[in-house]
């Protein structure tokens, strides 16, 4: 059992943004994009297939709330995955690697774009069946909670996951046992081609943990200074064992649900739009530069150094062989310690 | 210079119309830009760029139609910063070995597994015919433990084995808890439970609400976080609404994870048929579960194996499903008392030794396997019965050692006969023991119907032993009354 950190609750009160956390913000964020649209092009050559979902446009949420996150919080998300698993620090060359189906990949080249693990960053996957990540999101809760460590876990779903009975039957049990997790609903609009008027009759998803006395708050999720301050609040409260707080970040993907879908639910305008006076990237540059925290030049040295991860990891990603055929059969059972 | 290629738009794209370039050549792009519209049969789908550049060349002009997949369609010239290293040699080896694999390769969706070298596929195959018999081999060296001389026995329930299996592992390991719905204050639906809550506390003795699926869930991440939770359903029929967690979420996520992500859960709990309680509440999940790689699955008979399985099950790393049976419950067995006692999964019983016809069975069946067996003998028919006790993995080994002995079998199971337990061991004898087998294997089970409710049907329905004489009778080719 780990035993119960001496060390104080909440410590990372969020006050004013650095200079250096914005600038981080800025290149993890464009490393996510980047990535994601290096990715895109990989599964057009081929050399990505199945399932891949893009996380570009969204980048705001995982990188403002993880910053508000300590090394032991655990994340935990849907299959829309990779911006979170480089959020938490997972390579980049383990990612695309995975995706190619690669020995070099997290999963071994088993697992694939939706199911990707690291014990080591504490990011729980990648879970494929919508809304499943919410329960074991809380199981993780209960895990921290009973072991007496003051982790918290954070756990992602989509406006359509928002829609599944099992996220409520976790909601009562999270808010009953005052478990130490945040809900971070990405609500980006659009369940597959049903967008969120379509399907829900409370479209005001932060209002659905009302009749389990769940807290919620509306946030911009184009913004990650905003994400990071709702965040920091929501965390520090469930790890004061307030138990859990839902935040809906409103958010936007560019691209169609999975590579196959040409999204024609909405107008290209619409995306438009987003993309010209929405981008949380694009905003965060302009705030940099108006502060005099960066330059163009400056922040271009950044794109650079994010182009070499992003092309590194296409390089490894194709150049790591294919599994070996004897990795078929591995991992189907741990071997048991007592027989 | 990047060549710009024409993408794949959907797993089962191998070719698509050009519509329209949204580009020029000597037009600036940025990643992210739309720069072409193409269609596919599907749907039309827009291009982004992925480099930042100036489109020096547009290859295939807007409009043409059956466009290949990695065919060139454009040539961007790279700006700098970055880009040189990337568009060096490295991508564009790779590039031509894509278009190479599109090329020799019709259908590129369904073609996919069969791009391996051929030396590959053998290997792979060579694998799947050894596997049976390394898992026959598997099992032989299991053993129930020894047990030291003059060991006494305790009449015990069913019930309470149980109880003894879970208090005893709760006081060995502290990560060990039990959660389900009337677990606690209300000592067990079934009073499995009795006093484990004034043992252990509320912490980890835990009441849930009426809520299977979101709470095998949960149990799923608490065992992702390290702890081992006892997951109990009041009744298997209910874990049907948990079933997409026990599955996707507890069994596959090691092997999607690499080996990362284990998961030490049991889900336990009543299993199949009860007592007049119609068809919702009467099933029989073994062959549900059975087949799932991933899981270990656990039936067992009498007290002593509940009880020494039971503990195996909460100390083994991975899921296990352990399926009870409500109708067992309050049947006395003598339970040996030493200390620590565990026992194997993965190996099954022989129950009465016998020399004319093996009798397979687990769970509730094993009674009737064993009255069967009883009423045989009386007319010259000495039966050997196989208690299963654990389904995956299933001890073959022991059962087809029998039938080269009895040279019949018959398999017996509480649940529906179609898929089922018995059909997996009929396939097994007749793959490993074929020259050996006197007439084809029989099975048991219960009617191809749902549970019917009234006293009279009920009975017609689920097998009994007199079924089982009659099967063995047939193998046997005795005349029937």
């Amino acid at each position: 059992m780990a035993a119960k950190k001496a060390v104080a609750k909440s410590r990372k009160p969020v006050t004013e943004s650095q200079k250096t956390d914005l600038i981080g913000f800025y290149r993890d964020m464009l490393l996510i994009r980047r990535f994601e649209e290096k990715a895109g092009q990989l599964y057009g050559m081929g050399l990505i297939a199945g399932f891949c979902h893009l996380y570009i446009g969204q980048e705001a949420v995982v990188v403002g709330v993880q910053s508000v996150l300590d090394p032991d919080d655990q994340v935990i998300t849907g299959y829309r995955d990779h911006g979170h698993m480089l959020a938490t620090g997972m390579t980049a060359r383990g990612v695309m690697a995975e995706l190619t189906g690669r020995e070099g990949g997290y999963s071994r080249g088993k697992g694939g774009s939706m199911h990707m693990f690291s014990r080591e960053k504490n990011f729980y996957g990648g879970h494929g069946i919508v809304g499943a990540q919410v329960p074991i999101g809380t199981g993780l809760a209960f895990s921290n909670k009973y072991k007496g460590s003051d982790a918290v876990c954070i756990a992602y779903f989509g406006d359509g996951a928002s829609n599944q009975g099992q996220v409520y039957e976790a909601f009562n049990m999270a808010s009953l046992w005052k478990l130490p997790v945040v809900y971070v609903i990405e609500n980006n609009q659009y369940a597959m081609g049903t967008s969120i008027a379509r399907a829900s009759a409370e479209t005001e998803l932060f209002k659905r943990g009302i009749s389990f006395e769940i807290p919620g708050e509306e946030v911009d999720g184009m913004d990650v200074l905003a994400v990071r301050k709702a965040a920091a609040k929501a965390v520090a409260r469930a790890r004061d064992g307030e138990g859990p707080c839902i935040l809906e970040m409103k958010t936007y993907r560019y691209r169609g649900h999975s590579m196959s879908d040409p999204a024609k639910y909405r107008t290209r305008e619409e995306v438009q739009e987003m993309r010209e006076h929405h981008d949380p990237i694009e905003m965060l540059k302009k705030r940099l530069i108006e502060a005099g925290h960066a330059t163009e030049e400056s922040l271009k040295k950044i794109e650079a150094e994010v182009r070499e991860i992003v092309n590194d990891s296409a390089q490894f990603a194709q150049e790591s062989p294919e599994p070996d055929p004897a990795e078929l059969w591995t991992d189907v059972l741990v071997e048991s310690r007592c027989s | 210079m990047t060549d710009i290629l024409m993408p794949a738009l959907s797993p089962t794209m191998e070719e698509g119309k050009l519509a329209k370039w949204l580009v020029n050549e000597g037009d600036t792009v940025k990643p992210g830009d739309v720069i072409a519209e193409i269609e596919t049969d599907k749907a039309t789908m827009e291009v982004e760029a992925v480099d930042e550049g100036v489109i020096s060349q547009l290859v295939i002009p807007a409009g043409t139609e059956g466009v290949k997949v990695n065919a060139l369609i454009a040539v961007l010239n790279g700006e700098g910063e970055g880009a040189p290293k990337a568009n060096g040699k490295g991508r564009t080896a790779k590039e031509v070995e894509v278009q190479t694999r599109a090329d020799g390769n019709a259908d590129t969706a369904g073609g996919k597994p069969d791009e391996a070298p051929a030396e590959q596929k053998v290997r792979n195959d060579g694998h799947r015919l050894r596997a049976p018999e390394q898992k026959i081999a598997a099992t032989e060296g299991l053993h129930d433990p020894a047990l030291p001389e003059g060991v006494t026995y305790a009449k015990t329930t069913v019930r309470d084995a149980l109880r003894d299996a879970i208090a005893e592992e709760m006081r060995r390991d502290e990560t060990v808890f039990l959660m389900g719905e009337e677990v606690g204050q209300y000592q067990g639906a079934y009073k499995v439970s009795r006093g484990l809550l004034e043992e252990f506390g509320d912490r980890r003795v835990i009441d849930t609400p009426i809520t299977e699926y979101g709470f095998a869930g949960l149990g799923v991440g608490a065992a992702f976080g390290g702890l081992k939770p006892i997951v109990e359903f009041m009744t298997f029929n209910f874990a049907m609404q948990a079933i997409d967690h026990i599955i996707n979420s507890a069994a596959k996520t090691l092997y999607m994870s690499g080996g990362q992500m284990g998961c030490a859960i049991v889900f336990r709990g009543p299993n199949g048929a009860a007592s007049r309680v119609g068809a919702q509440h009467s099933q029989d999940f073994s062959a549900w579960y059975g087949q799932i790689p991933g899981l270990k699955v656990i039936a067992p008979y009498d007290a002593s194996d509940a009880k020494g399985l039971l503990k195996a099950a909460i100390r083994d790393p991975n899921p296990v499903v352990f399926l009870e049976h409500e109708l067992m419950y309050g049947v006395e067995f003598d339970v040996p008392q030493v200390e620590d006692f565990v026992l194997p999964i993965g190996k099954a019983r022989i129950r009465r030794a016998g020399t004319d016809v093996t009798l397979v069975a687990h769970s509730r069946m094993v009674k009737f396997a064993l009255d069967a067996a009883e009423e045989l003998a009386g007319i010259g028919i000495e039966a050997e019965v196989i208690d299963l006790r654990t389904l995956r993995p299933l001890d073959t080994a022991t059962v087809i050692e029998s039938v080269k002995k009895t040279n019949r079998i018959v398999c017996c199971e509480e649940g529906w006969r179609f898929f089922g337990v018995g059909a997996e061991i009929a396939a097994a004898v007749t793959e490993h023991a074929f020259d050996f087998l006197d007439a084809p294997p029989m099975r048991v089970a219960q009617k191809d119907v749902p549970l019917p409710y009234a006293a009279n049907l009920e009975k017609l329905s689920l097998p009994h032993s007199a079924d089982i004489v009659a099967a063995a009778k047939k193998v046997c080719y005795v005349e029937q009354e």
